[in-house]
């Protein structure tokens, strides 16, 4: 048996949580105020994941930077890889909020999405 | 190359001699390490026109001091340099002996500084309210003023430059060597370390806290120069207001003290520390030097408000150790004229010192005046002095006028087009800063930086990795994201 | 000179929802000024995500939030001017504003509201000794050059503060390919939201360094080191506990000041606590129609707030327009004690405000196991019990106008942290 002390990312309460393991599978959580902080105590320590939110290079924009996100939370292990990932894209403006800008990023199955619109210059 | 005159150091020294001495049909040269022209002592002062009743009568500090403030009144129209007699006091507290002041008086008058009296306590709190409860009585001196250091020494620069001088820039003196008629002095850029060999007739030893290591090079009469220490903290516009005076305080055994002044540019400057150190570069500020100037300000100005302090500073003033300033040729090399151990009053003095400098390299290569000389120069237009009407004129011709880039001070591109543009034009932050004031308000560049910078790119043009805050390996940003 | 019933000093989002609301209300004649080449404001280079939780019931990012709320000024075709910079405010309500292409020019307002916005504490105000080189930039700057410019301002970093924007960076640049070294917070709490300590400080293994501080920094052209040294109870660095740490790059995070220089020149009157206007429960400032809304009237810990807070300006505004003013009406003052250091607003007017009334406000500290105490007068009136509070969160109370109707000789309202019995 074992015991993992987290902070819930939840919400902006921050509750600390204590999560205890027995042969790697969740058997009870405590510290949480509401539910959301029991599901994310045990992802967390099970298959944590995150949201990963970056720029990408915009060709003929009005800005020359598009900031980005994960459509969805990613395995956390992840993220460099999908940081790397993003290192030689070029998007062309006009670009719109929710525009696919990278396609399963990293293996995730998960897409890169355009978080602002970019018009074209 | 060759030149009649070498000057090193484009301080406001260096640079007050070279704009005398464009008067005259002379070929003469500003070699200057850093990338700009007031990049040392010359930036981080007082920013005071003293009166001149501090130095000891009969002494170079007591005579350049008074002349160079008399000659300020017509300068500052001429150069448009940013300078107000406000003037200054020296208060006395209950525990200080009054007749440090009479002393001061005295010599004062033997200098010949006009005005001077010795105020009492009513009279003086009518003056200055904010002075402290243990002020008895100050010595007024009516033609003490401030200025604006940074345009002082751009002005003598640019108007220098725009009558002949040639300036190099990061450049620095590697060695200077006599032979018969002439001097060699070899160089190295700052930057792409290219070595370069200037020659001159006459060099003029305007170096600041290193002009004893130039001396030294040339003459046995070896000069030694301590770099003391000055910290000072500058304060937002909101407390400018809190005394219209410079107060000093009377020297006691716990040293000089500090002074507290309004800048020319409406904020308050409390400062300096003095504190001898080893380290010619050392322009960092302490903890100790800026926890002590609250305490020390407080002996003679009460409330200031410390809270409001929006950046300091350190300065290094060159204390050579005759405690004059070393002015003239040196004794055992003809044409190497020294301009050394300018510490306070300096700026005060520097324009009488470019006079006297001037007319020693005049009698020495028998110059004649220029027919076409230029005597005045017109500062960066500041569009807050015009009318609405005259304003909107502006910037229907030009409507940089219209953006406003840094939104502490109000400065517009228009301003800063002016200062890139204009001779001797700015290259980095600092030097845009210096010349316009874009960044040096309570934000401190943090807004306006990243939009000076894409101005920069654009019209100089320059990259924008060779864009730096101050010179030579300060670059602001290092890459493209994604690329490090 | 033109005029406008309602004349809005910034267009982040604060100025945004203050107009929608505004022109909800019934407001036609409306004129937005924002100084930057776009509307959305400091929104615009916050690109992750956590906003929009309250407004929006999902997650978005910094520029997300703003295109909604843009989108939804566009299509009441609220008139709006970019790059066009604010001079003055005159206490008649008289705006100086200018353009490159207006020039300078003068608008007349019948009511303004105030949303510049907050600036970040710099490094000359924090006194912070040592070389002024580059490379020391407030994280709001880097975040900028990083997220809008494409810029990276360095390779090895040192977070001084651990405010939201600093956590937030320290996580950018990594994700970058920078090094952070260490982020130090003077205080013994971290100033910023305990999830963004976890997602962005302890998802890298970067170390945050409780009641710490940088006493030196070195490097004459660019950083080269800084030194950090602990703090003791008196915030005064530790002797011995210094470490030196190079890096080419500092990032302050260390505070947002309300901009109210404007305020200032129209004659309104500032709480020092939080330098933003002290104003009514209709957020009206002592100016007779000049109201203030976000982080120049204090700063928020979530746009969200902002967004409320300045959806409640523009209707009051608009009601100032349609009826004029009613500050005759009777004023209770309500008073911050006991780890309250504030309130927002400062007073209440029983008679005029709304059915409810959100009083919105920061502890000094942290407290566990304590409770949020209104008292009406000597009378308690509410007791709410609160597991955690911090600094870096804002609190609530929610006043009710019936129940302040029962109350006609009130004289003032107390809000205080007690601690559970």
């Amino acid at each position: 048996m074992s015991t993992r002390e987290l902070t819930c990312i939840g919400c902006p309460l921050g509750c600390s949580l204590s999560v205890t393991l027995e042969n790697g599978e969740v058997t009870a959580v405590t510290g949480n105020t509401c539910p959301r902080g029991d599901a994310y105590a045990r992802k967390e320590v099970t298959n944590p994941t995150r949201i990963v939110t970056s720029t990408v290079r915009v060709k003929d924009g009005v800005s020359p930077m598009v900031n980005v996100k994960t459509a969805s939370d990613i395995p956390k292990d992840k993220i460099f890889d999908c940081a790397a990932a993003l290192r030689d894209v070029i998007v062309t403006a006009p670009v719109t909020i929710g525009d696919v800008v990278l396609a399963d990023v990293a293996g995730t199955g998960v897409d890169i999405v355009a978080a602002k619109n970019i018009a074209a210059c | 190359m060759m030149y009649d005159v070498a000057i090193i150091g484009a301080g406001v020294i260096g640079s007050a001699i070279a704009r005398e001495l464009s008067r005259y049909q002379v070929n003469a040269c500003v070699i200057e390490r850093e990338e700009d022209v007031c990049c040392g002592t010359s930036k981080a002062n007082s920013a005071i026109i003293h009166a001149g009743f501090d130095a000891t009568p009969g002494t170079l500090k007591a005579k350049l001091n008074v002349r160079g403030n008399e000659l300020m009144e017509q300068l500052s129209k001429d150069l448009d340099i940013p300078f107000k007699r406000n003037g200054s006091l020296v208060v006395c507290t209950k525990d200080q002996d009054r007749n440090g002041l009479n002393a001061l008086l005295e010599k004062g008058e033997k200098n010949g500084v006009p005005g001077l009296r010795i105020l009492e306590r009513e009279e003086l709190i009518a003056l200055e309210p904010n002075l402290s409860d243990d002020v008895t009585c100050a010595l007024l001196a009516p033609t003490g003023g401030i200025v604006c250091p940074f345009h002082m020494t751009m002005a003598f620069a640019e108007n220098a430059y725009t009558n002949g001088v040639a300036f190099f820039l990061n450049t620095n003196v590697t060695s200077i060597n006599k032979t018969d008629d002439k001097f060699v002095i070899k160089t190295t850029h700052t930057d792409t370390k290219q070595p370069e060999t200037i020659e001159a007739k006459v060099v003029i030893n305007a170096a600041g806290v290193y002009s004893d290591t130039f001396n030294n090079m040339v003459s046995s009469h070896k000069l030694h120069i301590t770099a003391r220490k000055g910290e000072y903290c500058l304060l937002d516009k909101d407390a400018g207001a809190h005394v219209s005076h410079t107060i000093f305080q009377l020297p006691s055994k716990m040293g000089k003290g500090v002074l507290v002044s309004p800048t020319v540019h409406g904020n308050l400057l409390v400062g300096p520390t003095a504190v001898d150190v080893e380290d010619k570069e050392a322009v960092n500020t302490t903890q100790e030097g800026l926890d002590s100037l609250a305490g020390t300000a407080s002996l003679s100005v009460k409330n200031v408000p410390m809270r409001q302090v929006i950046t300091s500073f350190a300065g290094l003033r060159a204390h050579e150790d005759g405690g004059d300033f070393v002015i003239g040729e040196a004794e055992d090399v003809k044409g190497f004229i020294n301009a050394a151990g300018i510490e306070s009053p300096g700026l005060s003095s520097a324009p009488a010192i470019g006079e006297m400098v001037a007319e020693m390299v005049r009698d020495m290569l028998f110059l004649q005046e220029k027919a076409d000389f230029v005597p005045t120069r017109k500062g960066i237009l500041h569009p807050e002095t015009l009318t609405l009407e005259e304003r909107n004129q502006l910037i229907k011709e030009q409507p940089a006028y219209g953006n406003i880039i840094c939104r502490c001070e109000m400065i517009t591109e228009g301003e800063i087009l002016d200062a890139i543009h204009r001779p001797l034009g700015a290259r980095s932050l600092d030097g845009v800063k210096r010349r316009t004031r874009a960044g040096m308000g309570r934000c401190q560049a943090g807004f306006c930086s990243p939009r000076t910078m894409e101005i920069l790119e654009r019209e100089v043009p320059m990259s924008i990795y060779d864009i730096t805050k101050n010179g030579v390996d300060g670059a602001i940003v290092i890459g493209r994201n994604k690329e490090i | 000179m033109k005029h406008y019933d309602l004349v809005i000093v910034g267009g982040g989002p604060a100025g945004l929802a203050a107009a929608v609301s505004a022109r909800d209300n019934g407001i036609e004649s409306i004129l937005i000024i924002e100084r930057d080449k776009e509307l959305g404001g400091i929104l615009n280079q916050c690109i992750h995500n956590g906003f929009g939780l309250h407004t929006f019931k999902e997650e978005l990012t910094g520029p997300e939030y703003a295109a909604r709320i843009v989108a939804q000024v566009l299509e009441r075709g609220i008139e709006y001017k970019l790059n066009t910079m604010v001079m003055d405010i005159s206490a008649d309500k008289k705006i100086t504003a200018m353009n490159r292409e207006d020039g300078m020019f003068e608008v007349e307002a019948t009511a303004v509201i105030l949303a510049m916005g907050c600036r970040e504490r710099s490094r000359g105000a924090l006194n912070i000794p040592g070389y002024r080189p580059a490379g020391i930039f407030s994280a709001g700057t880097a975040q900028r050059l990083v997220n809008m410019e494409g810029y990276m301002p360095g390779r090895e970093v040192v977070i001084l503060g651990s405010g939201d924007i600093g956590l937030i960076m320290a996580r950018r640049m990594t994700l970058e390919g920078a090094k952070v070294k260490v982020v130090a917070e003077l205080m013994p709490y971290s100033g910023g939201l305990k999830r963004n300590i976890v997602q962005c400080l302890d998802d890298f293994n970067i170390p945050l360094k409780l009641s710490h501080t940088v006493i030196d920094i070195e490097g004459k052209n660019r950083v080269e080191a800084v030194t950090i040294a602990e703090v003791g109870p008196d915030r005064k660095p530790i002797p011995g506990t210094e470490e030196r740490y190079t890096c080419d790059t500092l990032l302050l995070s260390c505070g947002l000041i309300p901009e109210n220089e404007l305020s200032k020149s129209a004659g309104v009157s500032l709480n020092p606590v939080t330098s933003g206007p002290v104003v009514n429960d209709s957020l009206e400032t002592n100016i007779d129609g000049i109201f203030a809304c976000g982080n120049v009237l204090h700063v928020h810990d979530l746009v969200d707030y902002v967004s409320q807070e300045a959806s409640t300006a523009g209707k009051n505004a608009a009601a100032y327009i349609k009826n004029g003013s009613s500050k005759d009406a009777k004023i209770v003052e309500i008073l911050p004690v006991d780890g309250v250091r504030y309130t927002v607003p400062k007073y209440v007017r029983p008679t005029e405000m709304d059915d409810t009334l959100t009083v919105r406000f920061r502890v000094g500290a942290v407290y566990k196991n304590c409770s949020i105490a209104t008292y009406f007068d000597d009378e308690l009136i509410n007791r709410r019990k609160r597991p955690v509070m911090a600094p870096g969160e804002m609190e609530q109370v929610i006043l009710d106008k019936k129940k302040l109707g029962e109350y006609p000789d009130l004289s003032k309202i107390t809000i205080k942290i007690e601690e559970n019995a």
